[in-house]
């Protein structure tokens, strides 16, 4: 066993991840994603995708979504945590898996090709219901809604038929049925 | 139409709605419109101190000792910097602190300003929340709040950054009706059922303990009485973190000392071998539990803490009650009293073999060490100390490092709020101006800061603070001439290469003490030692006394890094020692 120096103890055994995404209303106020954020890096949880903006102007809510691995101590820390903050008014949690719940990610994907490479695109695209948001003589802009593991997929399919450029979102995330996130 | 009031006259108005009356702070460019004010409220006193860290931990020693926030007030930039440590501080161990901060005006923030800083940025981690005052308007709902989030849950420090223009703006001010019970029901997650779930567990137990914490003394007076209450009628020992010491009286027979890294043999080998465990506001901290895959693994464990995001996040527990320690006690009592009347009785048989194996560990007597008759030992110097304020109703404060694990090792404590000390964050310098702290909220009690040379010497500019407002704290200097616990780490760890540990050039204290116009003491040999802090004693000045200890006397029991609890090294006097420390050397 290799000598330790360190006041510190040495890491337990490492947990098994999953991937999670936590929903979190907040107040739309100044700061408050940097508090979210630096929560996340301040205590070492990964944040995989990020997804923000205001819902309810009315009340001046935004919805975060956060996609984050982590053992289910750490999700759990994680909740918890975003729990106390001030401007936080409910954390949701997830998992990638679930069935009830449907995810989303948006991609704007830039293809330049002649038009047969560019109908092949498509093509490969057609699952992710693709629009067409620009076209010129050399060029498509498609816009396609697809897991992120579909998305990955696409863009790795789409090397060959002129992807130049990628603009994507994080995830965004709605229950299915007439329920709501409690 | 009502009255406008600047924002300057607005912070004055909340503070005296919040009942404030003492601020620890320091001028400067950033808040000088409310420095201006000061003049115009004479129920609110200013103590001056002589670096704003200082201020910060004054203002802790000052909450801890009385129960009450401790208010800050700082200028911008260097001024909110420097008192990010006391902060830090507070924010690791729990203290209400609210600091005010003055921030560039408005225009000029986000154009490096002369002494602008993020501070709302720099202080986010270390606030439990923090504002930026835009608008005059919100500046008084603003302040009333950080009061209230830094005093309801589990209190911590917040920041209100104002910048200097709406220090001067003008807006109403209503007066302030604080809600009732802010601080009740909101907090208590608990149900009935939780508490016949521990008293199952109790009752069933048959090597129980307590291992109470910070939470207890932050629970206010009444959660040490019902702790008390507890503990004897249930009969189980009981053992305390650094933080919860005078919750329980360290010279009761049930009290099994501190536990942890330098915790008492007797508590660290209940804790591991117990089979219930019952924690009441502590937090599994790495200093207590070692390794943490090895820690207490028999036991079923209990966790009742007010503060939902520590159940579960070093130690999983198999029973959670989230609530206020004083409540939660309070109902077990009164559900123990209704439904077993016979719960001691019963309780006795059932842990008797228990207290045997407590009084084998016991007669170890660990804490035990070599005295000299030529030169002061540290713990004899501490244990002196306890003989001769314990009549007192003494407040200790420590610096960090050995003198402050032997202070809380060998000074009994029998009240909450005697003892403040820097715990999670360990922050060398707290405790001089937290003794100020102290002395300012009970100015006719005897304030001693049990200190080490090198720690005292990072805030020893507060003396001045102490003799300007005539505070009698005794700074109680266990000189080694060594940064004791980092020479102590290297010996055992680093082949006793005492790399940069040792000071060279102290200053002479006593002349030191005379300079700022305090008392300077010096004791060198055991003999003088008792008339030496006698004299410390009836000096109704700020003393510094030097006195001058063993310089290579090591802190035991100790647990070496990564090792459970029952793997501890004795100090030299026990014939075990040998074998233990040699098979520990090996593995840490």
């Amino acid at each position: 066993m290799a000598k330790s120096k360190s006041a510190y103890s040495d890491p337990g055994k490492k947990g098994k991840l999953d991937t999670h995404i936590i929903v979190v209303w907040v107040d739309n106020e100044a700061g408050v994603l940097a508090r979210v954020a630096g929560l996340f890096s301040g205590r070492g949880y990964n944040i995989e995708s990020l997804a923000v903006a205001e819902v309810d102007p009315k009340r001046g809510i935004s919805r975060i979504t956060i996609v984050t691995t982590g053992t289910p101590q750490v999700i759990e820390q994680i909740k918890l945590q975003l729990g106390k903050l001030i401007p936080v008014h409910k954390v949701a949690d997830f998992m990638r898996g679930d069935k009830k719940i449907i995810f989303k990610e948006m991609a704007l994907l830039k293809l330049v090709g002649n038009t047969a490479k560019r109908n092949k695109a498509l093509k490969v695209c057609k699952k992710f219901n693709p629009v067409v948001l620009d076209k010129t003589q050399k060029s498509v802009v498609l816009q396609i809604t697809a897991l992120r593991r579909d998305i990955d997929t696409v863009m790795g399919d789409l090397k060959k038929f002129g992807l130049v450029s990628v603009s994507r979102t994080g995830a965004v995330a709605m229950t299915r049925g007439a329920e709501i996130f409690k | 139409m009502s009255k406008l009031y600047t924002g300057a006259e607005i912070v004055f108005k909340c503070m005296e709605d919040q009942k404030v009356e003492f601020i620890f702070g320091y001028p400067g460019g950033a808040v000088l419109p409310i420095y201006d004010e000061l003049k115009n409220h004479d129920d609110i006193k200013h103590i001056l101190a002589r670096h704003e860290q200082g201020a910060g931990h004054a203002a802790e020693g000052y909450a801890r000792s009385c129960g009450k926030p401790g208010v800050v007030l700082v200028t911008s930039g260097p001024g909110a910097t420097n008192v990010v440590t006391a902060l830090t501080d507070a924010y690791m161990d729990s203290i209400p602190l609210v600091c005010i901060s003055g921030q560039v005006p408005t225009h000029l923030i986000g154009t490096d300003a002369f002494q602008e800083c993020d501070t709302t940025g720099i202080t986010r981690p270390c606030t439990k929340h923090n504002w930026l005052v835009k608008d005059v308007k919100d500046l008084a709902k603003t302040i009333h709040k950080a009061f209230e989030v830094a005093t309801t849950g589990r209190p911590g420090p917040v920041l209100v950054d104002i910048p200097k223009d709406i220090q001067f703006q003008k807006a109403k001010y209503t007066n302030f009706k604080k809600q009732k019970k802010l601080n009740g029901k909101s907090n208590n997650r608990f149900s009935q059922k939780d508490i016949d779930k521990l008293i199952d567990m109790m009752s069933k137990a048959k090597q129980p303990i307590f291992y109470t914490g910070g939470g207890v003394i932050n629970s206010g007076p009444k959660a040490s009485e019902k702790l008390r209450e507890l503990v004897s009628i249930t009969s189980f020992p009981i053992t305390s973190t650094l933080q919860g010491l005078g919750s329980f009286p360290g010279d009761d027979n049930q009290f099994l000392g501190m536990l942890g890294m330098h915790g008492t043999y007797e508590a660290n080998n209940a804790m591991h071998d117990c089979d219930l465990m019952i924690n009441i506001g502590a937090r599994f901290d790495d200093r207590i539990t070692g390794k943490i895959d090895e820690f207490s693994p028999k036991s079923k464990k209990v966790h009742i803490d007010i503060d939902p995001s520590s159940i579960n996040k070093n130690v999983k527990v198999d029973l959670p009650i989230v609530g206020d320690v004083s409540d939660v006690i309070s109902l077990l009592i009164k559900t123990i009293k209704k439904n077993k009347p016979n719960f001691l009785k019963s309780n006795k048989q059932n842990t008797s073999k228990w207290w045997e194996q407590i009084a084998k560990w016991r007669s170890v007597n660990s804490l035990n060490f070599i005295n000299s008759d030529k030169t002061i030992k540290p713990q004899f110097a501490i244990q002196r100390l306890y003989e001769l304020t314990k009549n007192k109703d003494t407040f200790i404060t420590t610096e960090v490092g050995q003198h402050q694990m032997w202070a809380a090792q060998h000074y009994k404590f029998d009240k909450p709020n005697r003892w403040m000390t820097s715990g999670g964050l360990g922050t060398m310098g707290y405790g001089l101006p937290a003794a100020v702290g102290v002395q300012i909220a009970h100015p006719d009690k005897l304030v001693v800061d049990i200190a080490g040379e090198a720690s005292v010497l990072m805030t020893m500019q507060e003396m001045s603070t102490a003799v300007q407002y005539n505070l009698p704290i005794k700074i109680f200097i266990l000189n080694n001439e060594y940064m004791g616990m980092v020479r102590q780490w290297q010996e055992l760890l680093h082949e006793k290469n005492y790399s940069e540990s040792y000071t060279a050039a102290l200053p002479d204290f006593v002349k030191l003490a005379e300079a700022y116009g305090c008392a300077g003491i010096r004791a060198k040999t055991p003999d003088e030692l008792d008339q030496k802090i006698q004299e410390m004693i009836d000096v109704k000045k700020p003393v510094i006394f030097d006195c001058l200890v063993d310089k290579e006397e090591n802190c035991f029991p100790m647990i070496p890094s990564g090792k459970p609890h029952n793997q501890m090294l004795l100090g030299p006097n026990d014939q075990k020692q040998n074998k233990i420390t040699g098979k520990g050397k090996t593995l840490v």
